[in-house]
């Protein structure tokens, strides 16, 4: 073919940097979340004490995984129970 | 590990890519090598030890990802298996990040032997991405590593730091501790080669940086814009479209691995009027 392609042109990857640092700097400067050293351990740690109340779970059984976004971050919490539920 | 048990690799080969000087690639190359390892199919973590200047998360493109980090996993408050970052695009990959808020002081010897042991168990490569400098971070980076790779650009400064590299590798790792055990297998890693720079005299030749650092060539990066631009995205360079840088990097990894791989300088084309008309990309 003939003619200049009107493809779109491909989104320069600079303003793809400057979005994902805009992105990171603001949860590591606001101090919450992750950016607080000790948050999430000590989440994880509150997490299995209050199942524990209620059932019997090991120390792997928890897994916590985040995904940070422009304007909400997810927190998904996964809790592997030995075979059937300790509870009624 | 015994020469004959070499082919079976029943445990974890730890590399660790370091420098001395900074700026020079290291990140890019630990990036770069662990994603053409795992695509190859080999089971391969990158792990960050520059202690509160995280950045390799930022150049796999998982900085959104990061809920444990490597201090975390040595002092006990995450497992291993949680502070792991699965790679979306290859499941043989995985990173450890570092913390952003502690300092180096965090890293113990026994803590990070510990991890490694763990990572050896399931992994077939550690790729170690080491701070610059050559201090506690450097230092933890390197003392259990069984190769490095050196990278170093054509230029005075960074060829220095890594001579002092070179010599730290052959004296304060387990290895060189060790009597019996082999050295650290250490190899040079050229990047930022410019062959238009070299040919016209301004810049070092490949052969005179290892006249001056007498240890063998892993691989020559060149020079190239594909390395911002996957830095920009968060894509291993490899990862993303082919380039001079890529390629260089695939066969620096093929070389890693033992396989004979002639050495070449790759460059980027140059795209022609024509060519750049009908096809506008990057």
């Amino acid at each position: 073919m003939f003619g200049f392609s009107f493809r779109p042109r491909k989104a320069a990857s600079a303003s793809t940097a400057k979005e994902r640092l805009q992105i990171l700097l603001a949860h590591e400067r606001s101090g919450h979340g992750s950016a607080r050293p000790d948050c999430l351990p000590q989440l994880q740690r509150e997490i299995l004490d209050v199942i524990r109340r209620h059932m019997q779970i090991g120390d792997e059984a928890i897994d916590i995984r985040m995904e940070r976004g422009d304007e909400l971050s997810s927190l998904e919490i996964n809790i592997e129970f030995p075979g059937k539920l300790g509870v009624n | 590990m015994s020469k004959d048990l070499t082919l079976e690799q029943p445990m974890g080969r730890v590399i660790v890519v370091t420098s001395g000087k900074g700026g020079v690639g290291k990140t890019t190359t630990s990036a770069a090598v662990g994603a053409e390892l795992a695509r190859r199919g080999h089971k391969t973590v990158v792990i960050d030890f520059d202690v509160g200047l995280r950045n390799l998360d930022m150049i796999m493109g998982c900085e959104r990802r990061v809920v444990f980090d490597f201090i975390n996993v040595i002092q006990g408050d995450a497992k291993l298996k949680q502070a792991l970052i699965r790679d979306r695009r290859l499941e043989n990959l995985a990173v450890l990040p570092t913390s952003q808020t502690r300092d180096k002081d965090a890293l113990t010897r026994d803590g990070v032997a510990k991890v490694l042991e763990e990572l050896r168990q399931e992994f077939d490569y550690i790729i170690c991405d080491s701070p610059a400098g050559i201090e506690r971070g450097a230092q933890m980076a390197m003392h259990f590593a069984d190769e490095a790779i050196v990278v170093t650009n054509p230029e005075v400064s960074s060829v220095r730091d890594s001579d002092r590299v070179l010599g730290l590798l052959n004296s304060i790792t387990e290895r060189a501790g060790k009597t019996g055990a082999e050295p650290v297998k250490a190899q040079v890693l050229i990047t930022r080669h410019d062959k238009a720079r070299v040919d016209s005299g301004e810049m070092m030749t490949v052969e005179d940086v290892l006249e001056v650092l007498a240890v063998p060539l892993l691989g020559i990066i060149p020079e190239s814009k594909a390395v911002l631009r996957a830095s920009n995205l968060g894509v291993p360079v490899v990862l993303d479209d082919p380039s001079a840088a890529a390629a260089a990097y695939e066969d620096a990894v093929g070389r890693l691995i033992g396989e004979q791989i002639e050495m070449r300088i790759a460059a980027d084309p140059r795209r022609g009027l024509l060519q750049r008309l009908f096809r506008r990309t990057v």
